[in-house]
């Protein structure tokens, strides 16, 4: 609580309180008892003494003596509180707790409940790990939570983002490839070449040429014209354009189009270039959850692996949780 | 100011005084066994039903860590709590109902808070004997007697109020595990926790503050008044036929005097009642209807060889107009318990009926929201969603889904589901629409899960296809 921007502050909330609870206190202890003054017969009023509506009274009544004595356990439970916990300004308590350390305590208490379970599987093969039903489960759980929301519920992706089904990889597809590309991230760079190739006809051959290695319709004088030109893309897409995932340079000559695969999306993906990352999830999420999430992953493009269920059932048990 | 000649002396009053212990004496008669049977009836309902099994569960469970309550048959979710809602109604109307009826009966009779105290002052009894003997005791010096009485009633209460405890944690956790978890010392720290503060809360309530929970604390005690009307059912003392009071000798059937009344002054209904009143007073607001005084005067005027009934349950009117029973009764029918009884009949029917109809299969619909519309390879739009599938039943269900609402909408792949008995899933589900169908931006469609087994069990929500413009 060292952030208050001025001392008087401190001063400000530890007065406050601290009279707050010193004055009920007093209160407390000042009207517990009153004098009252003996009547002609030598008793005292049985009224409080108000009177309203002319003539209506109140009769005193005393309140149960273990009444008084919950406001003095409140007034002792407060004095505790405030010498353990935060409360007095800038005053840390004995105990020196605070939020952060508190989420910390629960971090490291949910660490300890459910590493070993990530542990299990950390120091099993990834092939191994997918072909695990549980594994599986807890897998589909974490992609849903931290991978869903840019590669898509069913894991097949979007434009821009890549489908993580197909057996088309940009990096390798291989299980330590998916799993380096989890912990270190990608970056992927196509850069414009709207000038090296020269004129936008040049431009919109090459697109044509390109469309024509995947099948794709395409004008064949075009073709004709972009396939000599296409030598500036052969360094990284390959002579013929079957890419390099070294380079995570695109397969030319498949159907999959990250970014679309019409004349118009080709050639401005030519003209502009395209730059995309994947962003790195290493220091996020930590070795045993990437090591899970990969095998999950790698099991979505290679299901010769053996079947698994394809969504988890929530039931509260250790497998649902573990992946929160 | 002078003071005036012979000025009266100061005394100092306190706000706060100490509590004066009852001992409320034992009694026989109609409303001590009505009573009884009401505390026998309602605790072993309370210890006996955590230990009801059916379809190989707890019968009645309230899992608050999956977050489902089981109760016979039926497993509510938290997307049901508007049943609790609806059923804490009906016990408030239910109340107002009786009350406005028969007063204070709840209290008297039903309530936790009576019957336990009626459970600790039986063990009370046993252990130090009758009220004179429990008076004496009170009196008397600490000594090895002393000890060893008070210290095997606060055992014995101990002992039920943990029991009582025990119990009420076997709501939430399976009483057998729990059972088995406190002989191997097992016990969780919350577990642990709630038997001690449940059973500290039952010794505490039903041994040590008794009446003063109905005086001081209890909301309901005070709001019941307020539904009392001149036709109210309440313990009443006949002051016309009682007043005024004259002691007797023993077997003296007619007052010694002509104008002595029936009430002999024994004070038997003070020593009976639980909460320390004078009935004779007339209704006051600690009374909670137990009808105990009315046991006892009855006890009272067999002997004198007088009519029963000079305290008795009767109306204001009843006692002002001189009604009898089937005049006081022909009052019952009357615009407030005819209104309150409406309404209790049109809650308790809206209830059951919708728990009837209840659906148990439950969809949420969530569409991905990272993606708009994606073209897939032949022109066609695909759109994703994750369903979250609820089976609130507890039999294993296979759905079909589908997609509606817009021309050629269709579910991609696994169009069939299949789920666990009370259990949730979340499905990824791709829909596709021809190329050119829909407009661009969001269009609504919906989508039906079908049961597979039994096609009236559907289920049908909403959501946006996104077209790329």
């Amino acid at each position: 609580m060292g952030d208050f921007f001025d001392a008087f502050w401190h001063y400000y909330i530890a007065v406050i309180t601290i009279a707050s609870v010193g004055g009920c206190a007093i209160l407390l202890w000042s009207q517990s008892k009153y004098k009252v003054r003996l009547g002609p017969d030598g008793k005292a009023d049985p009224t409080t003494g108000h009177v309203w509506d002319e003539d209506l009274t109140e009769l005193n009544t005393p309140m149960p003596r273990w009444w008084i004595g919950l406001f003095w356990i409140s007034i002792a439970a407060a004095v505790v509180y405030l010498v353990m916990y935060p409360g007095l300004g800038a005053w840390r308590g004995t105990l020196q707790w605070d939020q952060a350390g508190e989420y910390q305590a629960e971090l490291r208490q949910a660490r300890a409940d459910y590493g070993p379970l990530f542990a299990q599987y950390a120091k099993r093969e990834l092939t191994a790990v997918a072909a695990d039903p549980q594994a599986h489960a807890i897998g589909e759980r974490l992609f849903l939570t931290y991978c869903s929301q840019c590669h898509g519920s069913d894991a097949r992706g979007s434009k821009g983002f890549p489908n993580l089904t197909d057996a088309d990889w940009l990096h390798g597809g291989a299980p330590d490839a998916i799993k380096a590309t989890i912990l270190q991230g990608r970056t992927g760079m196509m850069p414009p070449m709207g000038a090296a190739l020269g004129s936008d006809k040049d431009v919109e051959s090459v697109a044509h040429y390109v469309r024509s290695l995947s099948g794709l319709s395409a004008d064949p004088i075009k073709v004709a014209f972009g396939k000599p030109k296409f030598a500036s893309c052969a360094a990284c897409h390959g002579a013929d354009g079957k890419g390099n995932t070294l380079l995570g340079a695109p397969n030319l000559a498949d159907k999959t189009w990250l970014h679309g695969g019409s004349v118009q999306t080709v050639m401005e993906t030519i003209r502009k270039g395209r730059s995309n990352t994947m962003p790195a999830f290493g220091d996020f999420l930590g070795e045993e959850k990437a090591h899970l999430l990969a095998a999950y992953v790698w099991s979505l493009s290679n299901p010769g692996a053996p079947a698994a269920p394809a969504a988890l059932a929530v039931t509260g048990s250790t497998t649902a949780t573990a992946a929160k | 100011m002078t003071e005036p000649p012979g000025a009266p002396r100061e005394a100092v009053v306190r706000m706060y005084a100490a509590r004066e212990d009852i001992f409320p004496r034992e009694i026989e008669g109609r409303y001590a066994t009505l009573r009884r049977a009401c505390v026998w009836l309602t605790q072993i309902l309370f210890y006996g039903l955590p230990w009801l099994n059916m379809h190989g569960r707890q019968a009645v469970l309230f899992d608050l860590a999956s977050r489902k309550f089981y109760l016979f048959g039926l497993v509510f979710w938290p997307q049901d709590f508007i049943y609790l809602a609806a059923l804490l109604i009906v016990c408030a109307y239910g109340l107002f109902l009786v009350t406005a009826v028969a007063g204070r009966v709840w209290c008297g009779f039903a309530c936790p808070q009576t019957v336990y105290t009626e459970i600790f002052l039986w063990i009370e009894r046993r252990i130090e004997g009758s009220r004179s003997s429990q008076l004496r005791l009170a009196r008397q010096p600490w000594n090895r007697e002393k000890l060893a009485r008070k210290g095997a009633k606060h055992l014995a209460w101990g002992l039920v109020a943990l029991w009582t405890g025990f119990t009420f944690v076997g709501y939430f956790t399976p009483v057998r595990s729990l059972g088995g978890a406190i002989a191997g010392f097992g016990l969780g720290p919350w577990e642990t926790f709630w038997i001690l503060f449940y059973g500290f809360a039952t010794y505490g309530n039903a041994g040590w503050l008794r009446e003063q929970v109905c005086k001081y604390m209890c909301p309901y005690a005070r709001f019941q008044s307020a539904m009392f009307d001149r036709d109210t059912l309440i313990v009443t003392y006949d002051g016309a036929r009682g007043e005024p009071r004259h002691g007797r000798r023993k077997g003296e059937a007619q007052p010694t005097t002509a104008s002595s009344g029936d009430c002999i002054d024994c004070s038997l209904c003070v020593q009976v009642c639980p909460v320390g009143i004078d009935i004779r007073k007339g209704l006051q607001y600690e009374c909670i209807g137990c009808a105990a005084c009315v046991d006892a005067c009855n006890g009272v005027m067999d002997k004198i060889r007088r009519p029963r009934g000079l305290i008795r349950y009767a109306t204001e009117n009843g006692l002002v107009l001189k009604l009898d029973a089937g005049e006081i009764r022909a009052r019952v029918l009357r615009p407030r318990v005819l209104v309150y009884s409406a309404v209790l009949v049109a809650l308790v029917g809206a209830m059951s009926a919708s728990l009837a109809l209840r659906n148990p299969l439950k969809l949420d619909v969530i569409r991905d929201r990272g993606a708009m519309g994606r073209e897939v390879d032949d022109g066609r739009i695909e759109n994703v969603y994750r369903l979250q599938v609820m089976n609130t039943s507890e039999q294993p269900l296979r759905l079909n889904v589908s997609a509606s609402g817009m021309p050629s909408a269709t579910v991609v792949d696994d169009r069939i589901i299949e789920i666990d008995g009370a259990t949730t899933r979340a499905v990824p589900v791709r829909v596709r629409i021809d190329q050119g169908a829909g407009t661009p931006g969001a269009n609504r469609i919906e989508f039906t899960l079908q049961s597979l087994d039994d096609p009236d069990l559907r289920v049908t929500e909403g959501a946006a296809f996104i077209v790329p413009k």
